[in-house]
């Protein structure tokens, strides 16, 4: 395949879509194209590689920021940020090994345009929480920037928030500002094992009303685990980890705790799926939901969709692999049982070419809503040039 | 003085005759036209300006928000969306030719839900009843104005209000899960709910401190958390401004993120000292107050690598609560620091910028500068954690010319926060205040696409209109594209 536009710098970049969009040319929006097959498939006419849009142009430790190109791997900021101890609080995700792709290639433009976060958003925010400032090209041809390059700020709409979880949809960005968190020196991890989904969903529940700073909440039923994460300072990690033990004292048949390296493991691997890569035929979604809806939401799905999933976000995340025989890849009860138990949303991950093709990947809006929704993307982007069609709706 | 757009004529002329039609939507009490009673509604917390609305209406139900909001959108009268008016940047100055909307009837907890650890309220229930309604089940709702025992959380949504807790636990924005609104043609919305996220465009994420531009909020959901096991507080003295802003980048650069971290000058401390008697040391040019907060054994482990960092950046007074009433005392002067600011001047103006932190000295050195430029004092307090500075400009308004110069004061202030790579407002929020500044920190084309949002929320432009930008722009004319055809840069670009 051949890589056609590939601006080197932002001015470029402007007069690329200023182009695109007086040709009204449908174009596909890539960083480094780890995500590509999330969404509706699109007949676009150009790809846009912002691959070069990359390098960390700013990083001031002692004032929790740093600014980069928006293409920037992760990798290259998580390596910047761990010579100084710190890290991304909202643990951004990688998709790619789901998606059949190789690890550790993602953008942190690509995180940021999906809002994916990892199982650490009930507690430090999304992806979205984290995004300071922006320097970015709307599908009008222009360049404007937001935000600030300071973690307190309220001056003039929030247009990260917009960009975020766009999907590059609206506004292509140049340069982000994110903010940075010192890493936690440990890390331990609470097993219970031997939990049903009620009684992991109750324990989760519990530690999380608790005081002890749970970082990590999920529950893997191929293993039989309850997992909580507890980070922090050592003397911290060492005094809430007795704690929480104390508060699920006799919880699941047997408790264990994973150290540092372990644990650091086994969240990652819950952070991407891993449970769920195998076999690469199955459709995967991926459910937000009240937590307490878990349960419920858990026993009206599995078996029915799918026989594979796990919780996170202490039951607010449900991952679900449906079986490859559904026609609709199981969107329709997926949809219908989240509906009937208080409400949040469904999309689908990983499915084939024709499913994306043929059900709703992301999740259909009330009518009022896709209104408005349909208002903004005309008044950033009037020519729908900008990942056309992949929304699934006529944005 | 800030100008505001030309009143409608046509609108005023039909003054009764529009009372009249909202005293068919609305009980007759809750539609205001007596000058007397309009009156209380004039200003807000930014005192200095001050304007009689046209009509207050007062609707308690959210049906009753759509149909007053049709009505504007149909009869072309604007609307000023108010909560309990303590907003500092006139976000809810009313306008000549237009509806105040108040939503204090609206002050309903509709629900604690425990298991999904959040809380359904109604947009006029004040911030600190919020925490009041779940504290006895060791809950707390995390963003803490100091007007928290007025301001409500539909004011704090519009406004994204934060607080002396918000570097660790966030702002508005971080802290809450769905909302109803509704938009000004009427049409009302839900946005989120009890899950994690938006379900595509963070449609929450730009009405949250959108300053009552986009829609009328109606409820909302928040997140709430548990109480931490424990709060100590260090209380820091440093003979420079320089040296306790090197402990606060040492603190932070230890990995250390403070529940609270405040910084006060010389003359804050001084006149909190004499309002309060919170016992701070008077020969110190910065005081520093180091809240940390969690679990003990934390606690207890961070108070120790604080006083460490703050000997080695040179304190020359040092003290660590051991008590909650100690802490609280610590905190006394620092909240009561605007009010005892009010004692030794007749007038106080409080800014709202955000800096570098780094940038420190700098602001402050330069702000001394224009202090005797201006002839004006100016005391500081500061988050100092997230590098939000509360310089506040003493004067005396009964001086003729002083407001004007304060304002200019204020206004180079700010302008100094963004030369130095900050923001013009860190949680007070533009309004009219610092509308005619947003150019210092934006181009015309960023403000356009600001703007743009707005014309997807409210084409008409009739919510809060002369709020935040400082020109009008049609929408028609904002929406147009500008064809260049003729000159394109990459006339032979290749396709795939």
């Amino acid at each position: 395949m051949t890589t056609d536009l590939r601006p080197a710098d932002s001015q470029t970049l402007r007069d690329m879509v200023a182009m695109l969009a007086d040709r009204k040319a449908a174009t596909e929006i890539i960083g480094a194209g780890t995500k590509r097959a999330v969404g509706r498939p699109t007949n676009a006419e150009y790809l846009l590689d912002l691959s070069k849009l990359a390098g960390i142009r700013e990083y001031e430790p002692n004032e929790l920021v740093m600014t980069v190109g928006a293409a920037t791997p992760l990798w290259t900021i998580e390596s910047a940020l761990e010579s100084q101890s710190q890290m991304l609080a909202f643990e951004p995700v990688d998709y790619g090994p789901l998606l059949g792709g190789p690890a550790a290639r993602g953008t942190i433009g690509g995180v940021l345009a999906a809002n994916l976060s990892g199982p650490r958003r009930f507690k430090a925010g999304a992806a979205r929480d984290h995004f300071l400032g922006v320097e970015a090209v709307s599908g009008r041809g222009e360049i404007f920037k937001a935000g600030g390059k300071v973690v307190k700020n309220v001056t003039g709409y929030d247009m990260c928030k917009l960009i975020a979880g766009s999907w590059g949809t609206l506004s292509l960005m140049s340069t982000v500002t994110v903010k940075v968190l010192p890493a936690p020196e440990d890390t331990r991890t609470l097993v219970l094992h031997g939990q049903g989904v009620d009684d992991a969903v109750a324990a989760m529940a519990l530690a999380l009303q608790s005081p002890h700073e749970i970082s990590g909440a999920a529950w893997l039923p191929a293993s039989g685990e309850t997992l909580l994460r507890i980070e922090g300072f050592p003397e911290s990690v060492k005094a809430r980890l007795g704690a929480t033990q104390a508060l699920l004292a006799g919880q699941g048949r047997e408790q264990f705790v994973l150290d540092a390296g372990e644990s650091r493991a086994r969240w990652q691997a819950i952070r991407d799926v891993a449970p769920l890569r195998a076999p690469p035929d199955r459709p995967v979604w991926r459910l937000s939901l009240p937590p307490a809806s878990a349960p419920a939401v858990w026993r009206a799905l599995v078996g029915p969709v799918g026989d594979s999933g796990y919780l996170d976000w202490a039951g607010g995340l449900l991952w679900l692999a449906a079986e490859p025989t559904l026609a609709d890849g199981g969107a329709e009860a997926i949809r219908s049982t989240l509906a009937a138990h208080g409400g949040g949303h469904a999309t689908l991950i990983r499915g084939s070419v024709g499913l994306r093709s043929g059900v709703a990947v992301f999740p259909p809006l009330a009518p009022g809503l896709e209104a408005l929704q349909q208002r903004i993307k005309a008044n950033f982007d009037p020519n729908n040039v900008l990942n056309r069609g992949r929304l699934g709706t006529s944005a | 003085m800030l100008r505001m757009p030309e009143p409608d004529a046509k609108v005023l002329a039909r003054r009764a005759e529009i009372a009249a039609d909202l005293c068919a939507i609305l009980p007759a009490e809750s539609v205001i036209t007596e000058e007397n009673q309009r009156r209380v509604y004039e200003s807000d917390g930014l005192t200095a300006y001050r304007q009689l609305p046209m009509i207050v209406a007062l609707p308690e139900t959210t049906e009753q928000v759509s149909q007053v909001l049709r009505y504007c959108h149909g009869n072309n009268v604007k609307i000023v969306p108010r909560g309990a008016g303590t907003s500092l940047s006139g976000g809810a100055l009313p306008l000549e030719d237009g509806i105040t909307l108040g939503l204090g009837k609206f002050k309903k907890v509709l629900e604690i839900d425990l298991p999904n650890r959040c809380a359904v309220v109604q947009p006029g229930v004040t911030n600190l009843g919020v925490t009041q309604a779940v504290q006895h089940l060791g809950f707390y709702y995390a963003p803490d104005p100091s007007s928290q025992i007025a301001c409500t959380i539909g004011g704090n949504v519009a406004e994204n209000s934060g607080g002396v807790h918000c570097l660790k636990y966030g702002t508005t924005t971080n802290n809450i899960l769905g909302l109803e609104m509704v938009l000004m043609d009427g049409e009302v919305i839900r946005i989120g709910g009890k899950h994690l996220d938006a379900d595509l465009y963070d449609l929450m994420g730009v009405i949250c401190g959108s300053e009552g531009l986009l829609g009328v909020i109606t409820e909302v959901t928040v997140r709430i958390l548990p109480k931490p096991a424990t709060a100590r507080a260090l209380l820091i003295g440093f003979p420079s401004n320089e040296s306790a802003g090197d402990c606060v980048a040492n603190i932070i650069g230890a990995g250390i993120i403070p529940g609270g971290m405040e910084m006060m000058d010389r003359p804050a401390i001084h006149a909190a000292e004499d309002f309060v008697h919170a016992g701070y040391p008077l020969d110190v040019e910065a005081l520093l107050i180091v809240e940390l907060d969690g679990p003990k054994a934390e606690v207890d482990e961070l108070i120790e690598r604080v006083r460490v960092i703050g000997e080695a950046a040179g304190s020359v007074s040092l003290r660590i609560s051991n008590s909650e009433a100690e802490r609280e005392n610590f905190w006394a002067g620092r909240k009561a620091a605007f009010p005892a600011v009010g004692r030794i001047s007749p007038d106080y103006y409080c800014m709202d910028g955000t800096i570098p932190r780094a940038a420190l000295s700098r602001v402050l050195n330069r702000m001394a500068e224009l202090s005797e430029h201006y002839g004006l004092r100016v005391a500081n307090v500061f988050h100092a954690g997230d590098g939000n500075l509360h310089p506040l400009i003493l004067y005396d308004a009964n001086r003729p010319g002083e407001l004007e110069k304060a304002e200019d004061f204020g206004a180079d202030i700010l302008r100094l926060c963004v030369e130095v790579g900050g923001v013009l407002t860190g949680e007070h929020g533009v309004g009219v205040e610092k509308r005619d500044l947003m150019p210092d920190m934006f181009t015309e084309d960023d403000l356009k696409h600001q703007i743009r949002l707005k014309c997807a929320f409210d084409p008409k432009q009739l919510l809060n209109p002369g709020k935040v930008f400082p020109t009008l722009h049609r929408c028609a004319e904002l929406g147009r594209m500008h064809i260049r055809a003729g000159q394109m840069p990459f006339p032979d670009l290749p396709r795939f």
